[in-house]
This record gives C-alpha cells, sequence and structure tokens, in this order.
C-alpha cells in the first residue's frame, strides 16, 4: 500500500507541524509515508475566489502529483472536499474519476475506515474541545470519527463545545473580503471555546484553526491551539511496543 | 447593453432595466446603483438589536426544523424527489406552461403573460381598474415584491393592504422586509407593538403579547376584507394538470382573500409550476417542515379558476360576478434557465430553511443583501435576475459553510452556484482598477502554484515574511487594506521553523513537533 500525505498549503507553510505530527503517527502504526514534493496547491482558492479557469489547471496537475500512491491522505478537510467533492464538477466527473479522486482520504477515516483503529496507546491529560468545520461536517462528511480517535486516548477530557458546528467565519478570501461579519462570527466562535474553560482546541482544519489561533492571540488568552493529529502524536510519542489495534492495512 | 469599454456584458446582456425593482439600492439618474453588501452589512453588524432579534428567531426555528425533520424517514428520498420534480418540470416548462395555460381557461380563468415587471405591473393595475376599485387586499407574495408593486399601485391611486400580519408590520412601519417568510423577523414583540399603537391602535392599549398583537391586527383587518372588491395573490405552487394555484400560509388571511373579494388576481413566476396534483404532496410535506417547522401547513387553499356561477333567485341565467385572473411572469426567469448551474435557483420553493441556518445571515440582517430576495437564495438568485454587475458582489456573501445546501428541500447546491457566480464576476472585473489588481495577483500565484520550483521559493519566502515582517504587520496592518480588517482582531501566524516540505527533504520533521 503506497501512502501519501497531502497537507495543504497552510500546513506547509504555516502549520508544518501538523503536517509532521501525521507523518510520523502514522509512521508509528507501521506505515511509510510519502510527501510527494511535487505537490503545490489543490486549487481551492483559485476556486472558491471565481478564477475557475486557474483552479482547473491546478486540478488536474494536483491530481497528476498523486498518481503512484493508493491513498493520499489529507488533514485538511476544506482541501480534500475540494478535491473529492469539487473536482468532479470541476473537471468532469469522468475525468476526475480517473484522475483518483476516491483515494483522497481524511486522516480520521483513513486511520478508522482503511486501517480499522479501534483502539490507540497514549495518554493525554488535558481537557480539550473540537471546533467541526464546516468541511468535515458537509463536505467529506467526518461525523464524529476525529473525536472518536481522541476519545481513544487516555486522560484526555474532551468537553462539548456549544455550536460546535457553526461556521468560524474564515471562509478563504471571505475573511478578508467581508472581515466585519468574519470578525463577529470567529469572535462568537471563540466566546463558546472560551466558556468551555478547555486549555487546548483542536479541529481537523488548520484554516479554520489559523483562524480562530490568531483570535486567541490578539486576544492574549493562554489557550493552545493544534491539529488533533498533533494530539494523536504528542500522546503516543512515548508508547513502547504496541501503539494500537488494527485490523491491518486493505 | 454594453459598458463603458464598449465590451458586451455577456451573461447581463438584455437585462431590462425594469428587473431592478427587486433592488433596494440608491436610484441614480434614474437608474439603481449596484448592491453594496460589504458597506451595507458593515453598518448593519452593528445594529445589536436587530442581530438579537434575527439569532433568536433564527435558532428557535432551526432547531423546530431540525426536530420535524428527523421524524420523517424517507426525508432524503423526498427531497431528491422534489429536486427531480422541479427540474423535470424547468426541462419542459413550455409544455407545463400550456397545459397549464388551458386548463385555467378552461376554468373560467383568464391568463396573462409578463415578459417583465413592467408589462405585469400595467396588466394588474389595468385589472385592477376594469373592476373599479380604489384599494386592493394582499396576500403575502414575494413576487409582488419583486416587481415592486405596491408602490406602483400607490403612485397610480390605488391603495394595497398587506393581510399577513408580518407583512402588514412591515408596510405599517415603512420597513423593508428583511426574511421571506417572516419579513419582519428583525423586529421584536415591543417594537411591534408601538408600530401599531402608531398607526391604528390608540396609544396605551395593546400589550406586547403575541396573541394580544396578533387580535389587534385581525380587527384592523376584518374591514378591508369585507370592503375589498379585489385581491392579489401569489402562489406557492401552479398545478398543471388542473390549472390550480396552491397558496400556503398559516394565519387565514390568504383564504379571506381569495374568498371574499369578488375579483382574485394571482401574479405567479412561471418557475412555480409542478405537472400534477400528485407532486404536490410531495412538496407539502417538505415546505412546511422546512420552513416553519411545522408538521403540516395551518391554511392551504387551492384555487382553480373561477368559482362556478350560480343561479340567483327569481333569474332565468346563472349569475357570476366573480372573476379570476392570473398573471404568469418572466422576469428574466428564461435567462436563468439557460444557465446549467445557475438554474438550479429556479427550483426554490421559498421555505427560508437556507436564511435560517446561515451564519452570515444570522448576523447581518436581510437588509444587508439590498435585495428583496436576502440570505443564500437571495446571493443566488439576485445576480442572476439583475445581473452581475449590479449585484454580482453577493455571491461573495458567504463562506461557503454549506448549511444552506444541506437544508435546502429541493437540493438546491448553493455553494456551487456561488462559485459559479464568483466567476462570472471575477471576469467582469477587468473594468475595475481593484479588480484588475486581484486578478493579477491570482493569476500570479496561480502560476507559481502551478510550478513546483517557484512553489518552493514561495513557501520559504511566507516563512521569511511571517518572521521578518509579522510583527511589524501585527501592528500597521490595521491601516493597510486589504488585510486592516484581518490584522484588527487576529494576530498573524508565528514563522514556523521550516516548512514541511524542507524539513521533510532535509530529514528534519522531528524539529517540528510541538513539545
Ligand atoms: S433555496 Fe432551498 S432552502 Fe433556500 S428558500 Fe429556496 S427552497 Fe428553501
Amino acid at each position: 500500500m503506497k501512502v501519501a500525505i497531502f497537507p495543504s498549503c497552510i500546513v506547509d507553510t504555516v502549520f508544518p507541524e501538523a503536517g509532521a505530527a501525521a507523518i510520523r503517527l502514522l509512521e508509528r502504526l507501521g506505515l511509510d509515508i510519502d510527501f510527494p514534493l511535487e505537490q503545490t496547491c489543490c486549487g481551492q482558492m483559485h476556486l472558491n475566489t471565481g478564477y475557475e479557469t486557474r483552479a482547473k489547471k491546478l486540478a488536474a496537475r494536483h491530481l497528476t502529483n498523486f498518481t503512484p500512491y493508493d491513498w493520499v491522505v489529507g488533514i485538511s478537510t476544506s482541501c480534500t472536499t475540494a478535491v473529492r467533492e469539487f473536482y468532479p464538477q470541476l473537471l468532469g466527473p469522468t475525468r476526475a474519476a480517473v484522475g483518483g479522486t476516491g483515494k483522497f482520504i481524511e486522516l480520521s477515516e483513513f486511520l478508522l475506515d482503511v486501517l480499522g483503529v479501534t483502539e490507540l496507546q497514549g495518554t493525554f491529560a488535558k481537557k480539550v474541545t473540537f471546533h467541526t468545520s464546516c468541511h468535515s461536517l458537509r463536505g467529506i462528511h467526518l461525523g464524529d470519527r476525529p473525536q472518536r480517535l481522541l476519545g481513544m486516548l487516555s486522560g484526555i477530557q474532551l468537553v462539548p463545545l456549544p455550536k460546535s458546528d457553526s461556521c468560524c467565519g474564515f471562509g478563504g478570501t471571505f475573511s478578508i473580503k467581508n472581515s466585519a461579519i468574519s470578525t463577529v462570527m470567529m469572535e462568537e466562535k471563540l466566546a463558546n471555546v472560551y466558556w468551555t474553560g478547555a486549555e487546548v482546541l483542536t479541529a481537523a482544519d488548520s484554516s479554520c484553526l489559523m483562524n480562530l489561533s490568531g483570535g486567541i492571540q490578539a486576544a492574549k488568552k493562554p489557550l493552545t491551539v493544534m491539529h488533533y493529529a498533533e494530539i494523536l502524536e504528542i500522546a503516543t510519542r512515548q508508547t513502547q511496543g504496541k501503539l494500537s489495534n488494527f485490523s491491518g492495512a486493505k | 447593453m454594453s459598458t463603458d469599454s464598449g465590451r458586451p456584458e455577456g451573461p447581463n446582456e438584455g437585462i431590462p432595466r425594469a428587473n431592478t425593482w427587486l433592488l433596494r439600492t440608491e436610484h441614480r439618474d434614474q437608474q439603481r446603483s449596484p448592491v453594496s453588501f460589504k458597506s451595507r452589512s458593515t453598518r448593519e453588524i452593528r445594529n445589536l438589536q436587530m442581530r438579537k432579534n434575527i439569532s433568536h428567531a433564527t435558532s428557535t426555528i432551526r432547531e423546530k426544523r431540525k426536530k420535524v425533520v428527523s421524524e420523517v424517514e424517507n426525508w432524503e428520498e423526498l427531497r431528491t424527489r422534489a429536486a427531480q420534480i422541479k427540474q423535470h418540470t424547468l426541462s419542459n416548462l413550455d409544455f407545463y406552461l400550456e397545459e397549464y395555460e388551458r386548463n385555467v381557461t378552461e376554468a373560467g380563468g383568464q391568463v396573462h403573460w409578463a415578459r417583465d415587471a413592467t408589462e405585469a405591473r400595467q396588466i394588474a393595475l389595468e385589472l385592477v381598474r376594469e373592476s373599479g376599485a380604489q384599494s386592493v387586499i394582499k396576500v403575502k407574495s414575494m413576487v409582488t415584491e419583486e416587481i415592486g408593486l405596491n408602490d406602483f399601485l400607490v403612485e397610480n391611486g390605488i391603495e394595497p393592504t398587506e393581510t399577513d400580519l408580518a407583512e402588514l408590520i412591515c408596510q405599517l412601519a415603512g420597513d423593508e422586509s428583511s426574511h421571506i417568510l417572516v419579513p419582519a423577523i428583525h423586529r421584536n414583540r415591543v417594537e411591534i407593538r408601538d408600530i401599531f399603537e402608531a398607526t391604528f391602535a390608540k396609544k396605551g392599549t395593546l400589550e406586547a403579547e403575541p396573541s394580544k398583537i396578533a387580535e389587534a391586527a385581525r380587527q384592523h383587518l376584518r374591514e378591508k376584507f369585507l370592503e375589498s372588491k379585489v385581491a392579489i395573490t401569489g402562489g406557492n405552487f401552479l398545478v398543471a394538470e388542473t390549472g390550480s394555484v396552491a397558496i400556503v400560509e398559516s394565519e387565514g388571511n390568504g383564504r379571506m382573500c381569495l374568498t371574499l373579494p369578488n375579483n382574485v388576481i394571482s401574479i405567479v413566476g412561471i418557475e412555480k409550476l409542478i405537472p400534477t396534483m400528485e407532486d404536490l404532496e410531495v412538496f407539502l410535506t417538505l415546505l412546511p417542515r422546512s420552513s416553519t417547522g411545522e408538521r403540516m401547513n395551518p391554511y392551504t387553499t387551492i384555487w382553480t379558476g373561477r368559482p362556478p356561477a350560480q343561479l340567483e333567485l327569481g333569474k332565468e341565467t346563472p349569475f357570476n360576478e366573480k372573476s379570476y385572473h392570473i398573471i404568469l411572469l418572466d422576469n428574466g426567469r428564461t435567462r436563468v434557465l439557460s444557465d446549467e448551474i445557475g438554474k438550479q435557483a429556479l427550483s426554490c420553493i421559498r421555505c427560508s430553511a437556507c436564511l435560517n441556518v446561515c451564519p452570515v445571515y444570522e448576523r447581518v440582517g436581510g437588509h444587508s443583501y439590498e435585495s428583496v430576495y436576502p440570505g443564500p437564495i437571495g446571493a443566488i438568485l439576485t445576480p442572476q435576475l439583475v445581473g452581475d454587475p449590479l449585484a454580482g458582489e453577493l455571491a461573495f456573501a458567504s463562506t461557503l459553510c454549506g448549511a444552506c445546501y444541506e437544508v435546502c428541500p429541493v437540493k438546491i447546491n448553493i455553494p456551487e452556484i456561488l462559485i459559479h457566480l464568483r466567476s462570472i464576476h471575477s471576469d467582469h472585473k477587468r473594468d475595475t482598477v481593484l479588480g484588475n489588481i486581484e486578478r493579477g495577483s491570482f493569476g500570479v500565484v496561480g502560476i507559481v502554484m502551478g510550478n513546483t520550483n517557484l512553489f518552493n521559493i514561495a513557501t520559504a519566502s511566507v516563512s521569511r515574511i511571517l518572521k521578518y515582517g509579522g510583527p511589524v504587520l501585527n501592528r500597521v496592518g490595521k491601516y493597510l487594506p486589504p488585510i486592516n480588517g484581518w490584522i484588527e482582531s487576529r494576530t498573524l501566524p508565528a514563522a514556523p521553523k521550516e516548512t514541511l516540505r524542507d524539513a521533510y527533504r532535509k530529514g528534519t520533521l522531528d524539529a517540528l513537533l510541538k513539545k
């Protein structure tokens, strides 16, 4: 099974720690993970802002970069959504399917549905709250997969975030074009985050996390923001021997 | 129509000016100025009372909707079926429209065709004049708002009275509606009591209780119902096989309007057609649950042509002083129909579920959209009806969070249409300096992103910019458009040690991991 990681531009340039964590975590589960260096951007930003022609070129190129792989594991729900849900419309369903959009998968789907992970040996003794990104919910329909994985760790206290599924206000260029609305949405989201009393805010999408951590820092709140892959990686870092139970790579 | 540069405007070619009555922007030299969502919403969002009212109302209705939708086991099947019925009808619109016209005529009604708002207003005015009436009562209707009918009637000496409670509140207060189902959603009960007391109720007589407010309105309207000769209605559905119009409402005023006055005039968009009564069943299951969160709609009136003639005492021939007219309105709809992606918007049954779940609408309210059609449906419909130069900005009034698509009972892929309209808009932006700058930047970024070497350089420079420029930008960025809005409330991320690709290449991934 040849597996590549598709971390997204934001992770690559701004939050590389999330990508590094996902790679190390998967390696601990016994997999070889490639980071194909030709990968650039999936084209989501161009598509969403109305530059369809450019987006088309980027999309075609993106698929070609991953031709040799069986699975392309993403850790950014909006980027995996772009490939899986929007490419068929952008490139045409046949071209998208032949190009392999079906092998783009999010980390938690890969761990639970492909590898069949049922338990993880690791500890993370912190109070954590989870923001459900719009694309994890309605784009690729992750459901509660990331939370299920986090729940396998011992010591973790997962506190529910009120209105967890409401948008954080980022929306790519929306946060610049309509910054006043974006700011209000972010602030209302953060008010709920603070209300939970969590020490750590996590999500399956680094774009939301970039937005929210920007707000948290500006408000000077002592809250750690990290991708859930980082939590899984940190928790399992010290684990000796068998890290997980899973039915194995199919 | 062509722009200053002489280039044809593509998708907006041939949009009659009359269509712009659905916009609520300023008039300039007899022309509407373009929608400015950004500046309007930036103002509206500071109205905390409005936000509180809307947030309270929409969150209540969201919960109700969720509950009653979860009771219907085959909800998804019904949505798919509804979408299919609409698509099928829209693809065969000419056929069903002819069938509909035949059946209305057979039932004693008269069908009028209106190409645009101007024609529809004129036909309606003439019909009212023929009946000799000085006033009309109205059933809540989006289409009459779209064509600006009330103002037009007033200009021509006819007094319209809205009979839907929320619509009446707006009319009395001189407010523009801000929601397609609950037009006065931006007002709370105290404000409504004050509006009533400032208009028809005696000061200090009214309690700010929903039942008391409704009762006062009922008293006020009763007179109007009894004395009116003409009612003007919209229509939720047109059933081709019977020539019927179905009107779905909650207060019973619609039924009074249809049955009391002798003359009924319906004005309905051509996209409201469905083939059969059996199809209506699908929509009557979906609509109340999606819109008001009710299992069944309180008042559904199905009206077919002219009521039968009756034999009056002492007369030889049957006598019928009742009349029924229906004006079928195009007003840009056939043009929308020619857009493969955009035409989905014509399937809309105006349930308003998309407004109630939209996080943007919840914060900025309906007035920010400066259109009769606000919220997500407004963002996809308005630019298509009035053209990109006037309303293209609305396609950007969304984070593409997808909540609207998830609840839409006819499965309109609203994010898909928004993206499509954005690309039409960016094609047009060649006319403005800022538009050209954005276009140019996205062009450059696109080239960089399409080339691994350039991308490597770019990602490394992002780190460097964050490292050396970040602290400076965090301080002065709030004065630098277009990023000022971002920086005002957020700190830029700190520069990482290196990019993921560099760390992977050099084998230094572990150095990136958090402690
Ligand atoms: S677009 Fe869909 S959800 Fe919105 S009003 Fe129309 S039918 Fe309802």
